[in-house]
């Protein structure tokens, strides 16, 4: 089995314990409680709203069109009333536009999804994105315009404290795989390839059964984060380079998160819409749970449910500790691409108390992007967005490797994701100059 | 539960528990065989050295701060590693003021004076003595002999030569080594010989700095390179005329090339970040340790090398990024 490994890397505490062991539970639908849907759960235009004020819709229901190429369809996770279109705070950009549904008592029955001849049309209605966390419209990802030659199943859930992916790989082993190999057929792939980190044996052991019956490659990983980045996968598992600024499609490959697969199973098989996925609630809260959450569902009510909050939380992240984001208030609903909520103490949190650079290059150590972190981060402070060009600020993928590993807990990554949007009009300027 | 109690804060929300502070105070316990070595060998000269330094430069270091009307920063323990290997850099028994002096200008005027923490182009430990030494070369060289501990402990201090610089003086009066038994190579290894406060037992800077990469606080590339270059070169000097120098196992052990090697050389804010740039500069320490030792006028030549190759770190740091993941050579 080859493996080739990335450069960098770092290996925080994995702290999966509280609930790798536990399987998946259903969080049942609440009668008259309120799920916000927000109609932009990917990255790419917000879907257009379809439902009125006061309609009643059913669950699976289609309620958002997807508007634009970068876009996806969004279903109504449970079946009820529509009592507002209105804003609904969302983590990163503050708020975003959605519609609030009343849960009705009976949740009986789901509308399937239009399955059409275009396996990637019935995913595209379907409203599939990528589940690990970015979001991208699966449906669009499954369009190359090039052969591609490997399909990658991403199971490194490389993030600490997650959990969901590592059950969904116990409990839907041959669901996954099922998914993969409707993919593998209608893209024509030779080769398909599931990476798994190694210290989740169980997972390893239980696709190992299939090995021979649908002809896939298995690769244990190596234990480190972010082993589950695309590029730092496919040089792993392929030790192919995708170029800077260049998708995996470039170098033959597609990669898919092992939850992703999953949908697209479940909605060519079973003709389910993406309408509810699994969350790991873990940290300080009574009963850390892996649960199945209707998309909607707020924080508060998800917590609530894993038996409230254990102690004074300080903290509320979406996401896994290295790239999730905080969350300023727990009316924020469930989204399609929240594999985790993790609450944090003050006594659970670090010493995040900032000092100047002391250039011990650690964070160029660590950068499994090749970086140089310290030098970027004086462009970041003096707002040298044209330096900050010429040294690839550009290729970060935003790990977040480098502000962990910071002793003098420099905002390293934070700074890299908030230049980019100047950074990126510089390189157009210059991409036009050079046209032009 | 009112919302605003939540922190938020940018991604990563979890962090190695290794802070700054912690750095600098495992570089502390990592030049402690060192300082054991010379409170035995010195007795109460190292120790009184050691503890005007510390109050020196710790106190400078904060009424500067203060002046600049800045967070007072002592407690991130980088003025504490400056005062301990300035003291290490001196001779064995310095007036008091000659370490006032020394901690002034590795405090204030090499380190505040460019911004404080991280700032600083030069390693402070050595431009203080580099300046004291162009200031005050009888008090900088006014060594007494490593055996005070054993004769009387206080102050019955004996004087006498470093083992470079009697070479380096007997090669200039007469073209070759004239006395025979300098510098065994066993005193040198366990520091029984006459020099710096710090510098003088190699076992004891090796145990150190080999504790520091095993700690992942420094890496090995430049001790490695550094050490490297000088034996090799040494060597070749010697094969060629063994009468005009040491053979290259003293000059690794003799003087401070090893503190240099691993405490000074490793400096973090004055040499590059990457490993290639690392390589290269271990090699220019090297070759003008090596340079200065064989054909300058200093029978010692790690400070100024040190220093000469802090310069040059901006240019390597410039140069030698390495092609990010992907890149494409355009
Ligand atoms: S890890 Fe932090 S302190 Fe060290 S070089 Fe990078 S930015 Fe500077
Ligand atoms: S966040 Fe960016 S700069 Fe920092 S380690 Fe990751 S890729 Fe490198």
């Amino acid at each position: 089995m080859p493996f080739f490994g990335f450069r960098g890397g770092v290996h925080p505490d994995y702290n999966k314990g509280a609930t790798s062991g536990k399987p998946i539970e259903v969080m049942p639908v609440k009668e008259g409680a309120l799920y916000g849907v927000p109609l932009a759960q990917h990255i790419g235009a917000p879907a257009k709203a379809l439902a009125a004020k006061n309609q009643e819709v059913k669950a699976g229901e289609l309620i958002g069109q997807s508007a634009g190429f970068i876009s996806a369809n969004i279903h109504a996770p449970v079946s009820g009333r529509v009592v507002a279109l209105q804003d609904l705070p969302h983590p990163v950009t503050g708020k975003t536009a959605g519609i609030v549904i009343e849960a009705a008592g009976d949740q009986s029955g789901i509308v399937p999804v239009n399955v059409s001849a275009k396996f990637q049309e019935t995913v595209l209605n379907a409203g599939i994105v990528g589940l690990g966390g970015a979001t991208f419209p699966t449906n669009v990802k499954l369009s190359p315009p090039k052969k591609v030659d490997t399909l990658l199943l991403n199971g490194a859930e490389c993030e600490p404290y997650l959990t969901c992916d590592h059950r969904l790989m116990l409990e839907k082993t041959e669901e996954i795989i099922k998914g993969a190999d409707i993919i593998r057929k209608a893209l024509n792939i030779e080769n398909l390839i599931i990476g798994i980190e190694e210290n989740k044996p169980d997972a390893l052991a239980a696709f190992g059964k299939f090995v021979s019956a649908y002809k896939f490659e298995l690769i244990p990983l190596e234990v480190k984060y972010p082993q589950g980045g695309e590029k730092q996968l496919i040089k792993a598992c392929l030790n192919r380079t995708v170029p800077e600024g260049m998708l995996p499609l470039e170098v033959g490959v597609i990669v898919h998160n092992v939850g992703t697969c999953l949908a697209v199973f479940e909605a060519a098989e079973n003709k389910k819409p993406l309408i509810e996925r699994v969350v790991t609630v873990t940290g300080a809260v009574k009963e850390p749970k892996n649960l199945l959450v209707r998309i909607g569902t707020p924080v508060k009510d998800i917590i609530e449910y894993c038996g409230g909050f254990l102690g004074d939380p300080r903290k509320v992240v979406m996401g896994g500790p290295m790239m999730g984001f905080a969350l300023s208030s727990l009316d924020v609903p469930m989204m399609k691409g929240t594999s985790g909520i993790l609450v944090f103490r003050s006594e659970d949190l670090p010493d995040l108390r900032q000092c100047s650079c002391i250039r011990c290059g650690r964070c160029v150590d660590v950068c499994p992007m090749g970086l140089i972190p310290s030098v970027m981060d004086r462009f970041v402070v003096k707002e040298m967005y044209e330096a900050l060009a010429d040294w690839h600020v550009m290729n970060c993928i935003e790990c977040g490797c480098c502000s962990y590993d910071c002793p003098s807990r420099r905002n390293l990554a934070g700074g890299f994701k908030t230049s980019k949007r100047e950074v990126m009009k510089i390189l157009k300027a210059r991409e036009a100059q050079k046209n032009g | 539960m009112a919302d605003n109690k939540f922190l938020v804060s940018f991604s990563p929300h979890t962090r190695d528990p290794l802070t700054t502070d912690k750095v600098m105070m495992l570089v502390v316990l990592a030049l402690l065989p060192s300082i054991l070595v010379s409170v035995y060998v010195y007795g109460f000269y190292a120790v009184k050295t050691y503890a005007l330094a510390v109050i020196f430069c710790l106190g400078l270091e904060a009424l500067f701060l203060k002046m600049r009307r800045l967070p007072v920063t002592v407690r991130d323990n980088s003025a504490l590693v400056t005062a301990i290997l300035l003291a290490m850099n001196m001779p064995p028994s310095p007036p008091w003021w000659l370490v006032l002096a020394g901690s002034f200008v590795a405090i204030v005027i090499s380190k505040q004076v460019f911004g404080g923490l991280g700032q600083n182009p030069f390693n402070p430990a050595l431009v203080g003595r580099v300046f004291l030494l162009i200031a005050w070369p009888a008090e900088m060289t006014s060594w007494i002999e490593a055996s005070t501990f054993k004769s009387g402990f206080m102050f019955d201090a004996v004087s006498t030569a470093t083992p470079l610089g009697q070479v380096k003086s007997e090669i200039i009066s007469s073209g070759h080594i004239v006395s025979t038994g300098i510098a065994d190579v066993a005193d040198l290894f366990l520091g029984t010989v006459s020099g710096c406060l710090g510098g003088d037992s190699a076992l004891a800077v090796l145990i150190g700095g080999l504790f520091l990469i095993w700690k992942r606080i420094i890496k090995w590339h430049i001790p490695f390179t550094y050490l490297a270059t000088v034996f090799l070169l040494t060597g070749l000097y010697w094969l060629i005329s063994p009468e005009k120098t040491l053979n290259p196992v003293q000059h690794l052990l003799a003087g401070g090339l090893m503190l240099g090697a691993f405490f000074m050389a490793t400096d973090y804010v004055t040499c590059p970040m990457t490993v290639k740039g690392q390589v290269l500069f271990g090699f220019g320490c090297g070759l003008l340790t090596v340079v200065i030792r064989l054909f300058g006028g200093y029978p010692e030549g790690v400070a100024f090398s040190i220093l000469i190759m802090n310069a040059v770190t901006p240019l390597i740091d410039n140069y030698m990024r390495p092609a990010s993941f992907g890149e494409v050579k355009s």
